[in-house]
């Protein structure tokens, strides 16, 4: 008896893969050996002991018996009933796992059967190479030309190029206030190599676009669109792209900006397939705050159990995930606010002690909620408002971390300023966590599993048309906004 | 009861791999987060019923049991004799399968335990994200070819 065994890494998610290969009489579709199929008798091809009877392109008949489906396991196993090959005994297995990290898909397939003597090496070669790996390229090849997606899969990598989409994007026209943001035409290019374009249905808004809109992070040269964040549907890819196919639910915060779009076309470096229970609006809304969070509790300050946090706007964007997984991880979290409703929200966000705040005096509260020892850590997105009272906030040996600027940038600080309390001061970028591709997949896949398990809630109270860009960034400047906002293309 | 999965890719032999995991006494070696482990009795690592007791770097204590060990499926499985963790019934399972294409490894780690129901999404973040991920991105840290 032979046995061949053969498995490999299809990049899209396990649903994608086990759609097509689910389908009995799917195969002439995508496997590059298989000429014409049927099911015999005209029954579904999903029916357990249905029979599909096909051909190859050698020239060869063959059928088989569908014996086991199961789309608990994904697992489907078949034999051969009668075949012009010398084939006996043939039982097959295909098998497909998720690979948590990345929202891939590992694909097993093995079988056993008899041959003549003398021609096994012959037949472990045929099936696993011709058949099997064959099969692993066919599959590949066929989802990136959007085969199981044929209302989407236009433009195949190697197909002629496709012409620019007409679409709407927000420009800053020039650096200053909410009135500078001019909603216009703005076609998205055909994708060229190492690019996606994407249909964006969510795009997030983040403090960083006021800071760029007003010329204080100099990140776009004007007239140029604005926006870090959004997710959407891939509508094509570009050469040398291979974790993205069309059709797949996707998601991105990165530079350089023109997240503001109804479709956009960028770098696919940084952009992540979503999990099926991260929906588009949820995905807008948390890539950039909640990776935020993530290296924030994870990397620049690796939060243990006992901690005591100090959580800045702690019913803001960022502030809600902060006291959200800080408290999942053990921490005590206090957190300043700006009046008594966002006291409320932040603390049924897991904030134990949230200080309404107005005008940043918040040392004293702090060190009544701490007997007098002060924050081990403090995430301030504030900036320059909040600086000497974070210096007096801080407990010996405490780590402030200045990931954000509100209130204006921080002033120079003397290093001796650091001295009286052996502290740390760290000014953190999201965008030099999330450069290796690596990073960037581990960083979401945790954000992902987090959201799964209910440790990040997202609660998106604050929606606007795409072309009220300008409305959104004045309500969240007034700090009249609780939580993540979005614009709808 | 509620199951923990994790898996993910390894850039390197599956066999390769196993010889690093196999070692029931082995897991300083290999994860970030235990400071020290022995095995009670003075038996071997991979004597199957053997006992491994060990300290994470944040101090806690944990005695795990060994019940299965498969050379021949790359396989180990293990139950929480004692943990500071508040879970019970806990068995776990890490296994690795070869991927032919690119002769990689494909790794699995999953858990099934019960423990007070507001407690769930907590410690299924803390054991999926904060053990089997961090542990199974240590072994693709190792193997960077």
């Amino acid at each position: 008896m032979i046995r061949v065994t053969r498995s490999a890494i299809i990049d899209a998610p396990i649903a994608r893969v086990w759609a097509v290969l689910r389908d009995f009489n799917s195969h002439t579709a995508w496997h590059p050996a298989v000429a014409e199929s049927e099911i015999e008798g005209g029954d579904p091809s999903d029916q357990v002991g249905c029979v599909r009877r096909f051909s190859l392109r050698d020239g060869n008949l063959i059928r088989e018996q569908l014996l086991a489906l199961s789309d608990e396991e994904h697992l489907s196993t078949y034999c051969i009933l009668d075949a012009t090959l010398p084939m006996r005994r043939y039982v097959a297995t295909v098998q497909l796992k998720r690979v948590t990290d990345g929202e891939r898909t590992f694909w097993h397939w093995q079988s056993t059967f008899d041959v003549p003597r003398g021609r096994e090496r012959e037949f472990e070669q045929l099936v696993g190479g011709g058949v099997y790996e064959g099969g692993f390229e066919g599959l590949r090849a066929y989802l990136r030309r959007g085969g199981d997606r044929a209302s989407v899969g236009r433009a195949a990598p190697s197909g002629p190029p496709a012409a620019a989409m007409p679409a709407h994007a927000v420009f800053v026209e020039s650096f200053g206030g909410p009135d500078v943001l001019r909603y216009r035409r703005h076609d998205a290019a055909a994708p060229g190599p190492g690019e996606v374009r994407i249909r964006q249905t969510a795009v997030g808004v983040n403090y960083i676009d006021v800071y760029i809109r007003a010329g204080h992070y100099r990140m776009l040269e004007p007239p140029a669109p604005l926006g870090m964040e959004a997710a959407g549907e891939v509508l094509d890819v570009g050469d040398h792209v291979s974790h993205l196919l069309p059709g797949d639910r996707v998601a991105y915060a990165c530079p350089p900006p023109g997240a503001y779009a109804s479709v956009r076309t960028l770098g696919a470096g940084q952009v992540v397939v979503l999990p099926e229970h991260v929906g588009d609006e949820t995905a807008a809304a948390i890539m950039l705050k909640g990776m935020t969070a993530e290296y924030l509790l994870h990397r620049t300050h690796r939060i243990r159990a006992g901690d005591t946090v100090l959580v800045h706007a702690a019913a803001g964007g960022v502030g809600l995930f902060l006291c959200q997984w800080a408290r999942a991880l053990g921490a005590r979290v206090l957190g300043t606010v700006s009046t008594e409703d966002k006291a409320r929200l932040a603390r049924a966000n897991g904030c134990e002690a949230p200080i309404v705040a107005p005008t940043y005096r918040f040392a004293e509260g702090v060190r009544q909620a701490t007997a007098g020892r002060g924050a081990d850590v403090i995430f301030d997105g504030l900036g320059e408002a909040a600086a000497e009272e974070n210096l007096e906030a801080l407990a010996v040996c405490g780590h402030w971390v200045s990931y954000g600027q509100a209130t204006g940038p921080l002033a120079a600080i003397a290093a001796e300023r650091l001295t009286a309390k052996s502290a740390t001061l760290s000014r953190p970028v999201l965008f030099h966590y999330t450069e290796r591709p690596a990073a960037l997949a581990e960083m979401a896949g945790r954000v992902f599993a987090a959201l799964r398990d209910g440790v990040l809630r997202v609660d998106v109270r604050h929606r606007y048309p795409l072309a009220a860009a300008a409305e959104a960034h004045r309500e969240l400047e007034a700090r009249r906004t609780t939580g993540p906002l979005l614009l709808l293309p | 009861m509620i199951k923990v999965y994790v898996s993910s890719v390894i850039d390197a032999p599956a066999d390769a791999v196993w010889a690093e995991i196999r070692d029931f006494n082995g897991l300083p070696k290999w994860t970030p987060f235990v400071a020290e482990s022995r095995i009670e009795g003075g038996l071997a690592a991979d004597k199957v019923g053997c006992i491994r007791n060990f300290r994470l770097k944040d101090g806690g204590m944990i005695r795990e049991q060994l019940l299965t060990l498969s050379d021949y499926d790359f396989q180990c499985t293990y139950s929480i004799l004692e943990s500071p963790m508040g879970v019970e019934n806990y068995v776990s399972t890490l296994k690795l399968t070869p991927v032919t294409d690119g002769n990689r490894t494909f790794a699995e780690w999953w858990a099934e335990f019960d423990c007070a129901p507001e407690r769930e999404g907590e410690l299924a973040q803390n054991i999926g994200q904060g053990v089997f991920q961090v542990g199974l991105d240590a072994l693709k840290g190792m193997f960077q070819r």
